[in-house]
């Protein structure tokens, strides 16, 4: 087991501040979903910028909540590896493959080689 | 057990598997929670994938969230997009930390503490339930209504001034022509589904009456918004395409554009709700056990622990549909 009985230092300080961290991100994304500043429609990378600042702000909140939350940072490596680098590579490829395919059918829609909305 | 298993006298290498040899260093229930999450994770991350792959197939005519999920409790009429599922994210990260502090608790082996804190994870995970069925309630409800038209596209009403305009507000009321069906009305024992509120000639003849309304398409234009159509225009295509109404959202027709938007928001926020369901009651087993004071007994709140594991992946799903569904 990875925790030994006996004294255990309690982690409460940490948690109110991961906490804190989680609701301010948490804001500042529905602030931004609110807000939609006209600065941040500019396309990178086939997205909106805006779109790009709420993913990476969610990955960060998902690692805030992996790692303090559900203790990874104190789990061994070869777990934590296991665990965390397969979901992100599985997770990359589909994305990527899905998201690639989904563009595609679009122009082929858009081409007029196909049409659904007659 | 000795005697059944065969023994290669290699018990303590590395080969062998043997106690000294725990590469992971977890205890193994708690590590096939982390196995079953890292599982569950990918299920998840396929549906979202699926609901990413449909959406940028439509890229061009996808329902905008904000005008989708813009209610807020007491506050009827008011335009309060994103305030709500924002309320939800808040309450469902609040279990979790409510969580997290019973498991850290249980590591101080401090009973009553733990107690406390998870009762409150399963208040706020019922809280989260609850107003999920509520934002469900809405959604299947619909608000203002549309046309459908024969190529299943959704037509949309709009003022001039691009304010939504309600079916309830443009059909005339006719004589009805006709009655529902019911199985004690004919020799075949079935009843009809409910007939639509209004008839498509209905609200044709409304739309002809009213010179301020207009057409709204599902089409986004270079804003990102609906792209609404000019008065003579609005007229011929609802003339020419217009096969009946939709009030709400299903499985089949969705009064807010593609039927695929509803069906993705059903089966992820269903599933996610699932989870969060499945999860309170496993909290409640674990807090009956706590009640009765197994883990006092067993010297560890291991049980906890892995509980929470899985409470937190609730969580963290929530945090990446939150994002795709209202934010992106």
């Amino acid at each position: 087991m990875a925790h030994e009985t006996g004294e255990h230092v309690s982690h409460t300080k940490r948690i109110w501040k991961v906490f804190t961290l989680l609701s301010i991100v948490t804001i500042v994304e529905v602030a931004f979903g609110i807000w939609k500043p006209e600065f941040l429609n500019t396309k990178v990378a086939y997205m909106k910028l805006l779109n790009w600042i709420f993913i990476i702000l969610t990955i960060y909140k998902a690692y805030l909540i992996t790692w303090a939350f559900m203790h990874m940072e104190e789990e061994s490596k070869g777990l934590r590896r296991s665990v965390v680098w397969t979901a992100i590579f599985l997770m990359i490829y589909l994305s990527f493959i899905l998201l690639n395919e989904g563009g595609y059918v679009f122009e082929v829609f858009q081409n007029g080689h196909k049409s659904w909305d007659f | 057990m000795d005697s059944t298993v065969i023994k290669t006298g290699t018990e303590n290498s590395v080969w062998g598997g043997g106690e000294s040899n725990q590469p992971l260093k977890a205890s193994y229930g708690k590590m096939m929670m982390w196995f079953f999450i890292l599982s569950d994770a990918l299920t998840f991350s396929g549906f979202l994938a699926a609901y990413g792959f449909s959406r940028f197939k439509f890229i061009n005519s996808w329902p905008i969230a904000d005008e989708v999920f813009n209610h807020f409790p007491f506050a009827h009429g008011v335009n309060a997009p994103m305030y709500y599922v924002a309320l939800m994210t808040f309450i469902l990260i609040f279990s979790s930390v409510t969580m997290v502090l019973a498991v850290d608790a249980g590591h101080q082996m401090k009973k009553n503490k733990v107690i406390i804190y998870m009762f409150l994870t399963i208040i706020g995970g019922a809280i989260f339930v609850g107003s999920q069925a509520w934002e469900w309630k809405n959604f299947i409800k619909g608000e203002y209504g549309a046309v459908e038209t024969k190529g299943g596209q959704i037509y949309q009403f709009v003022d001039v001034d691009g304010h939504r305009v309600g079916l309830s507000e443009i059909a005339t009321a006719e004589p009805k022509t006709r009655t529902r069906h019911e199985n004690k009305n004919g020799i075949w024992y079935s009843d009809e589904k409910d007939l639509p509120t209004y008839t498509i000639e209905e609200v044709i003849k409304g739309f002809e009456s009213k010179p301020n309304v207009l057409v709204r398409t599902q089409i986004l234009n270079e804003k990102g918004e609906k792209t609404v159509l000019s008065r003579e225009e609005s007229l011929a295509r609802l003339k020419k395409d217009a096969i009946g109404i939709v009030e709400g959202a299903n499985m089949y027709k969705n009064e807010y554009g593609s039927p695929l938007f509803a069906n993705f928001f059903f089966f992820i926020t269903g599933f996610h709700g699932f989870h969060v369901v499945s999860g309170i009651i496993i909290n409640i087993i674990i807090f009956l056990n706590v009640l009765v004071g197994t883990y006092e007994k067993r010297k560890s709140y291991e049980m906890v622990e892995k509980v929470g594991l899985y409470w937190h992946f609730v969580d963290l799903v929530w945090v990446f549909v939150f994002t795709f569904f209202y934010l992106v």
